[in-house]
């Protein structure tokens, strides 16, 4: 056993163990770190692997949340069966956009203002869809806190933790196939030099679709699990630009294109924010967005001084890879 | 000897500008051809619209007796085409060894096989010390090695070298003339390069064509070439040294 | 429909949308001088709305009168951003450059809502509260007046590039950056002489649209994204562009929010953003990548 799995498996073995000993509290942070460590390796697909710029990942978050609640809250349809619709909507969405971008040579920031005005589009479409709730929001109802009901998502706190954890932990599983594989080759050479990449035989159309598809589809998911944690649904938060740019956190500040730069820029990122504003309301000073200019700082010392993240020098200190 | 790839009366214009006008040559198989001529030429035009990077506004390309005008580059390299920059573009962020890989991948069908082969070539193009390197801390020929490694990894029938001698010292032109030469004679790899290092062309090439002004002045054997009146007085001037 | 009430709400939307193309001339320069895309534009367009607020609060200062330390003190502040903090970043690839302007934008919305809340503030001027009359048409004072120092500065702006030997060296590093730098330009201070201008134009349309809307923090990233709609639509670099665009989208906001419902106005705005970038011709797409 390699010193990475090694390190692996006692990281998970601590997680697996955390439920048990952790307070309500803690346990809802716990929660939120693996959101965003989910999230982010779906983002990072995209563009730490095969370099293309979303900033409208809130979009794919939305959709799918609202097709899974939508089903739920009216037909009464599990989260089972929703996230299948879910996937199938954010796919079709990812791939429309993909392939109005690809065809039309649309790349770098261009793309992300395109990925962003796709994302406000729907945004404000969806403040007009009085099926689905409205600019009022759609409910769902809280029920059962106490069974573990995994079809439909509803039970205690700690359920929701362990399905985190797993989707979190098959999400890496994915990422480090992926990578290793031919798909993590071409997409990195299309990230590098994507006339190079052309020169030697790779279709990066075709491949630059495969990521935004498999980037969408994961975070589809991840808006599934949102529906059904926090209960209500608000056009105006899921499908905000700050919803975007929570996800891309993480993966920025842990190391773009790593493994586990996502999984650690979130804890690092959720855990400092969280105490930070612990210890700002310990000396009274509530405000909201104190947490958001945090980010913001701590975006930018990384952005500045650490373009490739913490992981990288992390890993090499730990005598890891990637 | 036959002809691997053929142009026929190939144009393409820039916004009004012509850079190659009606250019009709044939580069036969197995052997090494030169394409030269001055700066603006239409060289490297000639060598995009090949790979597929512009499309000719006119004319016919045929490789290996197949039209491939209007193909995308990465089907022209999935037709036996491979190329290098003259700007060296390689993937930075990784390694000697995964820039080939990528290169293989065209052709093998597995990470694992691929990385076999991309082996096998960095040790013919002396990088095999290298490959756990950065490409990003590669040396200017070290980088153009790695650049003709990346294009011969995915098994081209024709390589097409854009410029691949600039920037080199004598020695190290020397030691890229002797890798082609060798890969030409072992491998019967036929090569078509653009090239101002006469001393390159001259030790290569066993054809040579002249391009000015986007038209074809000249076409031959190096020496008939040089001696070519049009060509000296465009290019090469009265006093040439070869 | 009454006509005249149409013709009243394009002439607002013409209005508005000259104080839009103010804010969008700001981004239109930077961007297409410098290559930054400047993420923040918006917010700095917010926070010189309340910073009229402030010195209207603290001493009724009528922000006509403002506009002149406001935009003062932003083109010191651009000045400042670009040579401090972006310029280091001008080899660095394109992603980073934008990442580093979405958290100075991130930092700037959230430093107003800690500091100013949630709520919505406004500058009540008495003698903007009359319309004109023109004949059956009836124009909005602040509007009016807003539009005119809007078109005043575009025009100075104009004057600068074409006119002084700065300007024409700035022009000159955004035509060709090395060649520039050949002739022994001073690239670095014209880039941010330029970040100055074009945030010293930001704050200008800002003293002016606080005469036209209540503000508020997450105004900023709206106004971001506006700014970008307008120099996308009108044409990247074109100064003139970026009046007209401003001018239709203004319009096209009044017309949208008069035959479908108001709040569904911006959807046509990022419509037609999408619709813009996607069909853009190749040329004006071939930028340093």
């Amino acid at each position: 056993m390699t010193r990475a799995h090694a390190l692996l498996a006692t990281l998970l073995a601590l997680l697996v163990a955390f439920p048990a000993a952790a307070s309500p509290y803690a346990l809802s942070v716990a929660t939120l770190i693996l959101f965003f460590a989910f999230a982010g390796q779906a983002w990072n697909v995209m563009m730490g692997f095969a370099g293309q710029l979303s900033l409208g990942h809130s979009l794919y978050v939305g959709v799918g949340a609202y097709a899974a609640a939508g089903l739920y809250f009216h037909f009464g349809i599990g989260a089972w069966a929703g996230v299948f619709l879910a996937i199938a909507a954010c796919v079709l969405l990812g791939a429309a956009i993909g392939f109005l971008a690809f065809r039309f040579g649309i790349s770098g920031v261009y793309f992300a203002l395109l990925t962003i005005a796709f994302a406000e589009f729907t945004r404000i479409g969806f403040d007009h869809i009085q099926w689905l709730g409205g600019p009022g929001g759609l409910f769902i109802k809280v029920e059962h806190r106490t069974g573990w009901d995994l079809l439909n998502l509803r039970g205690a706190p700690a359920m929701f933790y362990y399905v985190m954890l797993g989707l979190t932990c098959a999400a890496f599983a994915l990422c480090a196939w992926l990578l290793r594989s031919r798909a993590g080759y071409y997409w990195q050479a299309i990230r590098e030099n994507e006339e190079a990449a052309q020169a030697l035989g790779i279709n990066t159309f075709r491949w630059k679709m495969l990521a935004v598809v498999i980037s969408s589809a994961m975070t589809a998911v991840a808006g599934v699990f949102f529906a059904f944690y926090y209960n209500n649904l608000f056009p105006e938060q899921i499908f905000h630009i700050s919803r975007s740019i929570e996800i891309i956190l993480g993966p920025i500040i842990g190391g773009l294109g790593t493994l586990f730069g996502p999984i650690l820029g979130a804890a690092v990122l959720t855990i400092l924010a969280d105490g930070i504003t612990e210890l700002l309301a310990a000396l009274g000073w509530e405000f909201p967005g104190v947490k958001q200019v945090f980010y913001g700082l701590v975006l930018l010392i990384v952005v500045m001084f650490l373009p490739h993240g913490i992981w990288p020098t992390l890993a090499r200190k730990l005598g890891v890879g990637k | 000897m036959s002809a691997l790839l053929e142009l026929r009366g190939i144009s393409k214009s820039f916004r009004g500008l012509r850079a190659v006008s009606d250019a009709s040559f044939e580069v036969p198989k197995g052997a090494i051809s030169a394409l030269i001529g001055p700066n603006g030429a239409g060289k490297t035009t000639c060598f995009n619209v090949i790979a597929g990077v512009y499309k000719p506004d006119s004319g016919s390309i045929h490789f290996d007796g197949v039209p491939i005008q209007g193909l995308r580059p990465d089907q022209v390299c999935g037709a036996g085409i491979g190329r290098t920059f003259q700007i060296v573009k390689p993937f930075a962020g990784l390694t000697v060894l995964e820039n080939v890989v990528v290169g293989a991948l065209k052709r093998e069908p597995s990470v694992s096989a691929a990385e076999k082969r991309a082996a096998e070539i960095m040790e013919k193009l002396g990088l095999g010390s290298k490959r756990g390197q950065p490409a990003s801390s590669l040396t200017l020929p070290d980088r153009k090695r790695l650049e003709v490694a990346r294009a011969l990894a995915t098994r081209p029938k024709l390589l097409l070298l854009d410029e691949v001698m600039a920037g080199l010292r004598p020695t190290e032109c020397d030691q890229m003339v002797e890798v082609f030469r060798e890969i030409n004679r072992a491998e019967g790899l036929t090569i078509l390069l653009i090239e101002h290092v006469m001393r390159a062309v001259m030790a290569l090439a066993q054809r040579v064509i002249v391009l000015n002004h986007g038209e074809i002045i000249a076409r031959g054997t190096p020496v008939e070439v040089v001696r070519d009146p049009a060509v000296l007085e465009c290019y090469l001037g009265e006093e040439a040294e070869v | 429909m009454d006509p005249v009430n149409v013709v009243n709400l394009v002439l607002a939307g013409v209005l508005t949308g000259l104080v839009y193309g103010l804010m969008a001339l700001g981004l239109s320069v930077i961007f297409g001088v410098v290559r930054v895309v400047n993420f923040a534009h918006g917010e700095m367009m917010t926070i010189a709305m309340y910073a009229a607020v402030v010195l209207f609060a603290a001493f009724k200062l009528d922000p006509f009168l403002a506009v002149l330390p406001i935009a003062a003190a932003f083109f010191l502040l651009g000045y400042a951003l670009q040579a401090g903090l972006i310029n280091p970043f001008i080899t660095r690839p394109e992603h980073s450059q934008f990442m580093l302007l979405v958290a100075v934008a991130l930092i700037m919305v959230n430093a107003l809502l800690v500091g100013f809340g949630p709520d919505a503030r406004s500058v009540q001027l008495d003698y903007l509260l009359e319309s004109i009359e023109v004949g059956p048409l009836l124009l909005d004072r602040g509007k009016l007046f807003a539009a005119l120092v809007a078109c005043g500065t575009a025009a100075l702006l104009f004057a600068f590039f074409k006119l002084t030997p700065t300007g024409k060296a700035i022009r000159a590093c955004a035509d060709n950056y090395l060649g520039a730098k050949v002739v022994g330009l001073n690239v670095k201070h014209l880039y941010a002489l330029t970040f100055g201008l074009g945030s010293a134009c930001v704050a200008v349309a800002g003293c002016m649209m606080v005469l036209l809307v209540d503000v508020t923090p997450n105004l900023g990233p709206a106004y971001t994204l506006l700014a970008f709609v307008i120099v996308i639509v009108g044409g990247l670099g074109s100064m003139a562009g970026a009046l007209l665009g401003g001018v239709l989208i203004g319009v096209s906001e009044a017309l949208a929010g008069l035959l479908i419902t108001p709040s569904a106005k911006s959807m046509f705005s990022f419509g037609l953003l999408i619709l813009v970038l996607l069909l853009r011709p190749q040329g004006l797409l071939g930028r340093k990548t």
